[in-house]
Order: structure tokens, then C-alpha cells, then sequence
């Protein structure tokens, strides 16, 4: 669910969320009744789907793969949303009140590509194998030795993301509304349980789909609202260039453009260059994720037909590409509007500040001075308002960048409207975890436990392991979640574990879906010394942070650079292993790859439609506006 | 979703139906009172009005459209 976050900013960001819970004493928000049966509802419209869909999720194909009956829309909306968390929301809100519009980029050439291609070259191949899962793909083209190297990553990373999610969850709500951490945990893991454990695949759609509406009418008022109060898209430029003049190393207008300033690394708010964008960013992780990632690829393997499958990805794009509108434009708008108490502009800072400037919880002056002096030194927070923070004023406590969302629902958003906000958060985190436990549960169903202990079961068998492995799943998971409790360091692992792992794997399906020559050693190799790889890179950096310099190609580059040029390093090393292993091994004959392989397939034909029906139309018409908005933001 | 069964669109319209009538209840509540929240900004727009009024409409036309046994 992290989508690409976890690439570039979750990482860092969500590294820092046990953090978040040595400050905030006050929650962000008081809710109110209405709010609180705004939640409710929406606890009780997913159980209720749960025990609805119960019925319709009696055999395997219904339970894995939601019947394959879901039509674009709902296969479209629920592959984008699969990858809409509430972490991605507000870590990119924070983003853009950092970074500005250059954040903008994770959601165009870092998506909108990769999905048209996805849609358009790679489902046929996908859909006609008839495979359950990506693992599933990567054993029929390479045999069980890719396969499986695949599924016990892909299950080990989703358990522990749906870990890492829930605990994320926890901590946020207790940030933001001052809940219990356990509470928080316990509600959402039942939740989640009960809904994905009754309904499947289906379920997890039809709450995904539900989630997309949700985060919609709830988080875009706040934009709608903050472009009235700052005089639209022209005034709140004009009030982020006085702002910001005296308070960046950068030129303040860098803040409205995604390709101006990326010609050097240290132009540009971000510390990355255009080469990284494009092709780290927009080539192998993009590419890596939105077409290899089974936990959104799933949902457009749940289309009822090839078209529907092709479509779906292509619809989803279009809604992507207005995610921007709810996500980074309230972190801009946050810039300006964000208020003290005694109406100065509330500055956000990082949560090394905030943490470092914790005030005593009966109040007044921040415990450690000196610190927090040091800490602030970093920032440009005014001396003034460095000695506010200090005195422990009203009101001056600090916040941090992942809280620009939230501060900003809570200027707008009063009774049931605030409910509706924080209700989709939490729909968010929840299709989170639930995406997470139901791909778990087909990988372990259909890529570990079939083919490595029993591959005789009858169809109900199957079902009743996948029911019981969301239940353990669930379970690790909670456990998870509190191993990160208390062992924080292991959250930046764990994010990790999902950017080591995704280009690689998208280097191994790229040459298998469209290279006939790709062996299975080389599939096999190219996957496994590619994960070897990427995590070296990995942990240079995290034993040696000097070596970013290194491997994003400059001194000035920041972390931000680093997995977007990590990600293209580890495509073009596993490439390389893959061309050369294949090109010294025997290659599989055609006939072994028909129906898995560009050349070696012959596609089914597809009923001629109007072009209005056309995914290429479609297609091109996503193109046409991919191109426009890249040029009038340029 | 294809096939037979309650669509996700009926589910959809059947909360958004709830919320946006709860909100604009609210809203008029508001209006009607004159008692605005502490420390929310632009009270005098009246969003849980319009917001909750739309999200009802949305919703009203969701659950009809998409009604079990209505056929596609």
C-alpha cells in the first residue's frame, strides 16, 4: 500500500513515526459525536460487506481471485487506490510543504507510464497465462526456483508491511486523536480479520474501491477550501514566493515546477537531478512497482475479461494523475495558511526537531533547552519563534511535516466533516493491511504451501488455507507491529526490504515477458543476485551515508536521490546478469513459452469496439494529458 | 462488479447517503444556531452544507442507479 513512498520518503518518514510518540501530548483533533458515528458507520458498512460477500467467496477462483468478474472500473479504481495509504497521503503532503511541487513527479512520469504499460503490453500476457499471482508468472516462464525465491520475499515483505501499516496507523491516530495505541491495533486487526477473512480478494476490492470514494469526499474540501482562502492557484504562489525567499537556499518559485531546476542536483528543493526522475524513477521503480508488485497487479488479474483487464490500469492512471489535487496541493497550500495561535505563520520543521523539543506533559518550558536549541539551529524558525518554542508558549508546540494534512483538516474541517477526513485515514490504513493479507494470502496459498507441501488438495482445501493464512496473518502481523513498537530501527528495514526487492524482480519479468531467449537459470540468477545487489547498495549507504554521493552520482544529491538511483542501479545489474547467464544456457523451446512470451504467444482476438471503447484511445488520451500537465508545470 | 449480486456502487451510495445527510444536517444545525466550531476557518462559506448535500445527492443517485435487482 505504501506504493512508491516507500522508494523515497516513507522510508525515512515512517523510520521516524515511533518518534512521533515521545511528543504530542495534545492530539491534533477533538472529535465530536457526529464524528465518532461517522467512524462507526464505517466499521460497521465494512463488516457488513464482509458477511455479504462471504457467500460469493465459496471456491478458490472466488475467494484468490474475486471470481475474475470485476469489471474495469472497479479493477481500476481498486489497483489505484490499492496504492492511495493514508502514509502516502500525508507523508506526500508533507512532501510538498518541503519540496514543493517537485513531489508531484512520484505521481506522473512515476506512475502514469509504467500503468499505461502495464495495460496495454504486459495484462495479455498475465491474463492469458491464467497465473494467480506474480510468483505464479515468474514460475511458469523461469520454473520453481524464481518462483519461489519471489513468493517467500513477496510474503515475508507483505506480513511485514501489514505489520509496520497497522502500527502506523496506531501511532497516527494516537497523534492525531490522542487514541490508545493498543486500542488502535486491536480494532483495525479484527477489522481486517474479519473482512478479508470472510469475503477474499473481492472483499479487499470492493473496500479499496469503497476507501477511493472515502479519501475523495473527505480530503478534497481541504484543498477546494485553502485555494478560496488564499486567493486560488495565482495568490497562493504569489504568497509562497514572499514567504519563502528568505527561507531556501533554492529560488522560490522552484516550489511550482517539476522539471526547471532539475538540471542540477542542488537547484532544486529535492537534491535530485532529472536523470534519476526519469529514468530511476520513472523506468525501474515505477515500472518495478505499478507492473510487478503483485499487491496491485492482483487487482487487475481480477477483470472478467482481457479488455477489462487492459482498461482497468488505464483507467486507474487517470485518476492518478489527480491525486496531486488532494495531496500535494494541501501541503503547498499548508506553506501559507497554517497558523499560531497568536497568527503567525506556523512553521513545520522535521521530527528530529519536534522529537528533541519535547515540553513536560503539565506544560511550560521545553525539558531539554539545549537540545532543542541545537536541534532548531538546523531550521528556519525565527529567533523569536525558536524562544516561543523554548518558553513552551501557547499553541508554539512544533509540528512536524507529516502533520500538514492533518493540521490542515483540522483548520477546515469542523463536526462529521473532520469525521469523514479521519474516516478516511483510517479506510486507507485498513485497505492497506487488508491488500497486504489477502496477496499474502494467495502467494502462501498458491506459491509456498501448494507446491512445496501439498499439491494434491481438493478446491475447498485451498480456500480453508487461505482462511486460515489471513488469520495468521493478521496475527504475525500484530506481532509485527509491536516488534517494531519496540525495536524502532527495524521499520527503515522493512521498508527497504520492498524498494531491494522490486527492481530486480521487474528486470526478471521484463526479459522473461518479452526476451524469448531468458533462461530459467538466468530468470532464477538475475533475481536472486539482483536482490544481493540492491541490498548492498542498500546498506552502504546505511553503514556509510557518505556513500550517497556515490550512488546517486553527486555530493549535493539527498536521500531522496538515493532509491530512485539504487532502483535503476540494481534494473541494469540484474539485466545484465540475465543477459549474460541466458546468453551461455540453453534457452526454453517456443512451444514451452507459448501463452508467457511476446513472440511465442498468439494473443486472443479481441471483439472489434467503438473507438471510444478502445484502450488504445484511452490510452493515447492519457498520454495527450500526462504531456500537458508536465509542460504547463514544467 | 460484473455478475449478479449487490453492486459496490449500491454500497457506495448507501454511506454516502448516510454521511452526506448527517453532515448536512449538521450543517443546518449550524446555520440555523449560529454556534460555529472554535478554531475552524471559513465557517461563513457553510461547507458541511454544500459538502453534505452533494456527498447526499451523490449517494441518492449511487443507490438508485445501482438498486439490487435492477438490471444493467
Amino acid at each position: 500500500m505504501y506504493g512508491l513512498v516507500p522508494f523515497t520518503h516513507a522510508a525515512s518518514s515512517l523510520g521516524s513515526l515511533p518518534a512521533m510518540l515521545a511528543f504530542s501530548t495534545e492530539p491534533l483533533a477533538h472529535l465530536r459525536t457526529l464524528d465518532i458515528a461517522v467512524i462507526a458507520i464505517y466499521f460497521a458498512m465494512v463488516i457488513w460487506i464482509g458477511f455479504y460477500l462471504q457467500r460469493r467467496s465459496n471456491t478458490s477462483e472466488e475467494f484468490f481471485m474475486a471470481g475474475r468478474e470485476m469489471t474495469a472500473w472497479i479493477a481500476g479504481l481498486s489497483f489505484v487506490s490499492a496504492n492511495l495509504g493514508s502514509l502516502e497521503l500525508m507523508g506526500w503532503a508533507g512532501s510538498a510543504y518541503q519540496y514543493g511541487i517537485l513531489a508531484t513527479n512520484w505521481y506522473w512520469i512515476g506512475a502514469i507510464p509504467a500503468m499505461v504499460f502495464l495495460g496495454l503490453m504486459m495484462m495479455p500476457f498475465y491474463y492469458v497465462s491464467k497465473t494467480h499471482s506474480v510468483p505464479g508468472y515468474l514460475g511458469l516462464r523461469y520454473g520453481k526456483h524464481a518462483s519461489i525465491v519471489a513468493a517467500i520475499s513477496f510474503a515475508v515483505e507483505m506480513i511485514l508491511m501489514s505489520g509496520v501499516n497497522m502500527f502506523a496507523m496506531a501511532v497516527v491516530m494516537k497523534v492525531v486523536l490522542g487514541w490508545d495505541l493498543n486500542f488502535s491495533i486491536i480494532v483495525s486487526s479484527v477489522a481486517v480479520a474479519a473482512y478479508v477473512g470472510l469475503g477474499g480478494l473481492r472483499s479487499a476490492i470492493f473496500n479499496e474501491v469503497l476507501q477511493f470514494v472515502l479519501i475523495w469526499g473527505g480530503a478534497l474540501l481541504v484543498p477546494i477550501l485553502g485555494l478560496v482562502q488564499s486567493g486560488g492557484w495565482t495568490g497562493l504562489k504569489a504568497k509562497i514566493v514572499v514567504n519563502m525567499t528568505s527561507l531556501t537556499g533554492v529560488r522560490p518559485d522552484s516550489y511550482f515546477h517539476i522539471w526547471r531546476d532539475t538540471g542540477s542536483f542542488a537547484a532544486n528543493p529535492m537534491g535530485v537531478h532529472w536523470t534519476g526522475i526519469v529514468f530511476g524513477l520513472g523506468f525501474a521503480i515505477s515500472f518495478g512497482y505499478w507492473t510487478t508488485d503483485f499487491l496491485v497487479v492482483q487487482r487487475v488479474l481480477a477483470a472478467h475479461n482481457l479488455r477489462a483487464a487492459r482498461m482497468a490500469p488505464i483507467i486507474g492512471s487517470f485518476f492518478k494523475m489527480a491525486v496531486p489535487f488532494i495531496v500535494i496541493l494541501p501541503g503547498l497550500l499548508g506553506l501559507v495558511l497554517l497558523q499560531n495561535p497568536d497568527g503567525s505563520r506556523r512553521q513545520l520543521v522535521g521530527e528530529d526537531v519536534v522529537n528533541s523539543c519535547v515540553a513536560p506533559t503539565s506544560g511550560g518550558p521545553v525539558a531539554e533547552q539545549a537540545k532543542c536549541s541545537a536541534a532548531m539551529a538546523s531550521t528556519t524558525l525565527s529567533d523569536d519563534y525558536k524562544q516561543k518554542v523554548l518558553n513552551g508558549a501557547p499553541g508554539m508546540e512544533l509540528h512536524s511535516y507529516n502533520q500538514a494534512l492533518p493540521l490542515m483538516m483540522v483548520r477546515y474541517l469542523g463536526p462529521g466533516l473532520l469525521g469523514l477526513g479521519i474516516t478516511a485515514l483510517i479506510a486507507g490504513f485498513m485497505s492497506g493491511m487488508a491488500g497486504n493479507v489477502s496477496a499474502f494470502s494467495t502467494v502462501w496459498t498458491y506459491d509456498i504451501y501448494k507446491p512445496l507441501f501439498n499439491n494434491k488438495g481438493s478446491d475447498s482445501h485451498y480456500v480453508l488455507v487461505g482462511r486460515l493464512s489471513i488469520l495468521i496473518g493478521v496475527a504475525v502481523s500484530i506481532g509485527a507491529a509491536y516488534l517494531v513498537m519496540h525495536a524502532h530501527g527495524i521499520m527503515d528495514y522493512v521498508q527497504a526490504l520492498f524498494s531491494i526487492f522490486i527492481a530486480p524482480l521487474f528486470a526478471v519479468i521484463i526479459f522473461g515477458m518479452f526476451w524469448k531467449r531468458a533462461s530459467s537459470l538466468a530468470g532464477f540468477l538475475g533475481l536472486l543476485i539482483g536482490i544481493i545487489f540492491s541490498a548492498s547498495l542498500f546498506m552502504w549507504v546505511k553503514l556509510d551515508p557518505a556513500a550517497l554521493a556515490h550512488v546517486a552520482l553527486s555530493p549535493d544529491a539527498k536521500p531522496m536521490a538515493e532509491n530512485v538511483y539504487r532502483g535503476l542501479w540494481a534494473f541494469i545489474f540484474s539485466a545484465l546478469v540475465i543477459i549474460v547467464v541466458s546468453l551461455v544456457t540453453k534457452a526454453r523451446p517456443d512451444n514451452e513459452l507459448e501463452g508467457l512470451v511476446y513472440g511465442a504467444t498468439v494473443l486472443p482476438k479481441e471483439e472489434p469496439v467503438p473507438f471510444y471503447k478502445s484502450e488504445w484511445a484511452w490510452a493515447g488520451l492519457v498520454g495527450i494529458i500526462f504531456i500537458a500537465l508536465n509542460v504547463i508545470f514544467w | 462488479m460484473h455478475g449478479s449480486g449487490i453492486p459496490i456502487w449500491f454500497f457506495i451510495g448507501v454511506l454516502l447517503v448516510i454521511y452526506g445527510g448527517l453532515i448536512f444536517g449538521y450543517g443546518l444545525v449550524e446555520l440555523s444556531s449560529g454556534a460555529y466550531p472554535a478554531g475552524v476557518e471559513l465557517t461563513n462559506l457553510h461547507a458541511p452544507i454544500w459538502w453534505g448535500g452533494t456527498l447526499a445527492i451523490l449517494g441518492v443517485v449511487y443507490v438508485v442507479k445501482f438498486r439490487p435487482g435492477q438490471s444493467k
